[in-house]
């Protein structure tokens, strides 16, 4: 799996993100982490093996998630699923 | 290989099919015609840029762009969801746009995400040749892969009248019509 770490100053938090790499609202997400300057990694789902794609899956249904991107898991504990810039506010401190 | 301004060409016709406007934000509206466009080359045909596809047309069928989720979404929460067909009343009212949730059932998406080897498939339908007409001429029968059209002709339709789809998304349907003189 294909897993991108993006460097930033803030790295308070343990972000991972979940995208789709033609997303219009993943692209939106990594925009704000960027913007923001938080440190993160993701994987683009849709570019991961068959086999890799199931783990995913299994590990956000797990989490009681839903399978729809972007999927944001704070600090390992914490997720939201979509764009929502007043979520990751509260769980990231942006 | 399809362009972008293909792919808007017809996401523009598609929202005005239905009186709907795409999205005003420009870098937001390229982005998805991008995505639609990867999708549409990487596939074979435009899956919603923002659904996990598994890459076989019968499991993607209803997510390919307008999906068939489109029409509910836009009616119940302004737009649909990637957010490329947006409600005439929310642009006009500027009001703002943001995700909505996922209406496709959970069990289809889970199945994008299951290995091919793992799937079941269906078994595929047969239609039965119609023999007992006179032999005369020998049609064939096509199907739109976008949109379910069908029709009988030698080759299939150079665009899909009802989606406007391209030649290459017809699949002949193995049955043979024979018509009388």
């Amino acid at each position: 799996m294909k897993i991108v770490k993006v460097i930033g100053k803030k790295r308070n938090h343990k972000v991972f993100m979940y995208a789709i790499s033609t997303c219009a609202w993943c692209k939106r997400t990594k925009q704000l982490l960027k913007d923001n300057n938080v440190e993160f990694e993701y994987v683009d789902v849709d570019l991961c093996s068959d086999e890799d794609q199931e783990k995913i899956e299994r590990e956000i249904t797990k989490r009681g998630g839903r399978l729809s991107y972007p999927t944001l898991i704070v600090d390992d504990k914490t997720l939201i699923t979509g764009y929502h810039p007043e979520k990751m506010t509260e769980a990231i401190g942006l | 290989m399809t362009t972008l301004e293909a792919v808007r060409r017809r996401a523009e016709s598609n929202a005005k099919d239905r009186g709907y406007i795409l999205n005003p934000d420009p870098e937001f509206l390229a982005d998805l015609i991008e995505g639609l466009k990867t999708n549409e080359d990487r596939y074979g045909y435009p899956s919603c840029p923002c659904r996990l596809a598994s890459g076989i047309f019968d499991l993607d069928r209803d997510i390919i762009c307008p999906c068939d989720y489109r029409d509910p979404d836009v009616e119940e929460y302004g737009c649909c969801y990637c957010a490329l067909f947006i409600r005439k009343d929310v642009v006009e009212e500027k009001k703002p746009i943001e995700p909505i949730p996922e209406r496709r059932p959970q069990e289809k998406i889970a199945l994008a995400h299951t290995p091919a080897s793992q799937r079941v498939e269906k078994p595929v339908e047969i239609v039965p040749a119609l023999t007992a007409i006179p032999l005369k001429t020998k049609l064939k029968m096509w199907y739109c892969r976008q949109c379910g059209y069908v029709c009988f002709r030698e080759e299939p339709p150079y665009i899909c009248p009802i989606c406007k789809a391209k030649r290459e998304m017809f699949e002949e349907i193995r049955a043979t019509i024979y018509l009388g003189a």
